[in-house]
């Protein structure tokens, strides 16, 4: 079974993280690393992908700066989205050539990690047609956005646990009009990284490899 | 002239939007350096240039929807030379050929005929006819694989035919994409004879387990009648008293798990499951409750059981059975059960055969309580009855031994002593 390590971050700085998953594509193109996930909480960050409109920020940078909140444009697929403590991010870097040289599958088998995780906690969520992420009664609970360059995979999930859903009042999440929710307003009192865990297992078991869990690393 | 198409990046993918040139026209390109990016279903996906040159046109604006194989631009080999070139027919972009990258990691174009050797992308040699062009449409072949025997090596209609009878036909191209697994039937004018929905994951998982229950043991279910009338007085005593004190009311369940408990504690067989070869016994008994929910099923587990009485068991039930519903259970309030029961007669079934919750060996399943008349020394009586059905896993348990312990349940509850709950 091929491999894949898991890099458990803790809280990152966008920016940083940003530069640690270039660094990781790059080794993981020339093949030097096998496949990744990286694991992580963000600061409060909103971030808007290649096709995002600025009309869907709600407020102005300024503004967001004053409340705290960092903003940056990305090159990852999808509109804006809002990135913050209790937000169970993960980035895999894989590279799909070793999987499925499929980007609709592989966007189905993300969605798929976030919806078995969700049933381990209890909470059955589900897709919508149309609408890429992990929903539940028509709220938006996981969001996904991929960046991919030689099937090299970046970007990825973001699974709300315990967000504070106000920050999305910020902003019309992915461009969408639809409510978001979380693991906590659902009723499970879990943490990032109890969720955490059981997000590892599961991509292991969608992406059919086995994990490697290093030692804690830290991000410099 | 190289042409770069549109790629498909998988199987469902029929469309995309180019959403960043990353050079402009007339720009060196070299092969394999980012050209474009483009955009599926919140992917971005950055497409390298098939062969170095000059980008000498660029056919598709950023922003635009395009389908796959769609040619987006043209490299000319040399320095600029071939930005003179006047426009290929745009009827005949859709077709091309696009040269993939030989050792890059490149989008694989769609249709099988579509992977050219490395000299491909030229037009082939020769002026093509109308017909052959048509030809080679239809029957989607790439034309650079088909040696021209022609003036000139020219490719004739017969050269084409040539091609068509000694290669496999390659498919023609799907005129529509995959149906998604959720799509509905078209709707369109009449009644649709049926609907497709895909299955909720938790649908899937317990279709799952099910069948993996069936497969792994071999299921025998035993069936007792069960006189509750003396449950069915105590219950009613203090029912009313629970409401009040604990803000619940008591059911049968805590009788039939508190009996159950007594069932299991006398055969351990019965809290036992099965690894390899080996006999695992539980020293710990742990309840699984199944609970229905809208559209599925869950088994909470009531660890510890034995150690509740009527109260504490009636409690962790509604208590669980409300987080269930609520979908507020954690992950290890599902797991490590070694006994399940399950309350069918709530639903008004008088006995069922339940299936074993794996890796446990038994379940015991409530039929619904009913008032009946049963022969009691020779006079008519009307009793509370309830059928109670044990289903075994028969590699493990005998009939006998099921019998007794169904037999043990059956006698905790029908002389049930506890005046203290």
């Amino acid at each position: 079974m091929l491999k894949c390590e898991v890099r458990p971050l803790g809280r990152l700085d966008y920016g940083k993280a940003f530069e640690l998953q270039q660094r990781i594509v790059e080794e993981r193109k020339r093949g030097v690393v096998p496949d990744q996930l990286l694991l992580l909480e963000h600061p409060h960050t909103i971030t808007l992908g290649r096709n995002g409109k600025m009309e869907n920020l709600l407020a102005s940078e300024p503004a967001l700066r004053a409340s705290g909140i960092t903003f940056h444009a990305t090159d990852r697929g999808g509109d804006i989205t809002y990135h913050g403590p209790g937000q169970a991010v993960g980035y895999p870097i894989l590279d799909l050539r070793e999987w499925k040289r499929d980007v609709g599958a592989y966007v189905r088998a993300v969605e798929q990690v976030m919806l078995d995780t969700l049933l381990d906690f209890g909470i059955s969520a589900e897709r919508l047609p149309g609408c890429t992420g992990a929903w539940v009664g028509g709220a938006k609970i996981g969001a996904i956005g991929v960046h991919i360059s030689r099937w090299v995979t970046s970007h990825g999930f973001a699974l709300n646990v315990d967000t504070d859903l106000s920050y999305f009042g910020y902003i019309v999440p992915c461009g969408l009009i639809k409510p978001v929710t979380s693991m906590a307003q659902l009723g499970a009192r879990v943490s990032v990284h109890e969720v955490n865990a059981r997000l590892i297992r599961r991509f292991g078991q969608v992406f059919d490899r086995e994990i490697l869990q290093p030692a804690l690393e830290r991000a410099s | 002239m190289t042409d770069v198409v549109m790629p498909q990046m998988g199987e469902s993918i029929v469309e995309g939007t180019l959403t960043k040139w990353l050079k402009k026209p007339g720009d060196r390109v070299e092969r394999d350096e980012p050209l474009f990016e483009i955009s599926t279903d919140k992917v971005d996906t950055e497409i390298p240039a098939p062969a170095a040159g000059t980008l000498s046109e660029v056919l598709v604006e950023e922003g635009k929807t395009i389908p796959i194989n769609t040619v987006v631009a043209r490299i000319s080999e040399g320095d600029g030379a071939g930005a003179a070139k006047p426009a290929a027919k745009p009827a005949e972009t859709a077709k091309s050929v696009a040269e993939p990258p030989k050792a890059a990691p490149a989008p694989q174009a769609a249709s099988p005929a579509a992977t050219a050797p490395e000299e491909a992308g030229e037009e082939p040699s020769g002026p093509l006819s109308p017909l052959v062009r048509r030809m080679a449409r239809e029957n989607n072949i790439d034309l650079s694989k088909v040696k021209g025997t022609g003036a000139g090596g020219r490719i004739t209609k017969q050269d084409v035919e040539g091609h068509l009878a000694k290669a496999p036909a390659p498919a023609a191209r799907q005129e529509q994409p995959p149906a998604p697994p959720q799509a509905p039937p078209p709707s369109t004018g009449g009644q649709a004879k049926v609907r497709i929905e895909a299955m909720s994951t938790m649908r899937s998982k317990i279709a799952e387990h099910m069948i993996a229950s069936q497969r792994t043991s071999a299921h025998v279910t035993t069936v007792h009648k069960v006189d509750m009338t003396r449950v069915e007085k105590i219950r009613q005593k203090h029912k009313a008293d629970f409401q009040a004190r604990y803000g619940f009311g008591l059911t049968y369940l805590p009788f039939i798990t508190r009996a159950a408990v007594e069932g299991l504690l006398s055969f351990p067989l019965l809290n036992a499951s099965i690894e390899g070869s080996n006999i695992v016994y539980h020293n710990e008994i742990n309840i699984g409750i199944a609970v229905a929910l809208e559209n599925g099923l869950i088994v909470p587990v009531i660890r510890n059981a034995d150690e509740k009485n009527v109260v504490g068991l009636q409690r962790a039930i509604v208590d669980l059975a409300a987080r269930a519903r609520s979908r507020q259970l954690k992950p290890d309030e599902v797991q490590g059960g070694t006994f399940s029961i399950t309350n069918f007669g709530s639903f008004g079934s008088v006995f069922a055969t339940p299936v074993i919750n794996q890796p446990q060996v038994a379940i015991l399943g409530a039929g619904t309580v009913e008032k009946t008349p049963v022969v009691i020394d020779d006079a008519i009586a009307i009793r509370s009855i309830c059928y109670l059905s044990t289903t075994f896993d028969h590699r493990l348990i005998d009939g006998a031994l099921a019998d007794q312990f169904t037999g043990k349940v059956k006698s905790a509850l029908e002389n049930w002593s506890d005046e203290v709950l």
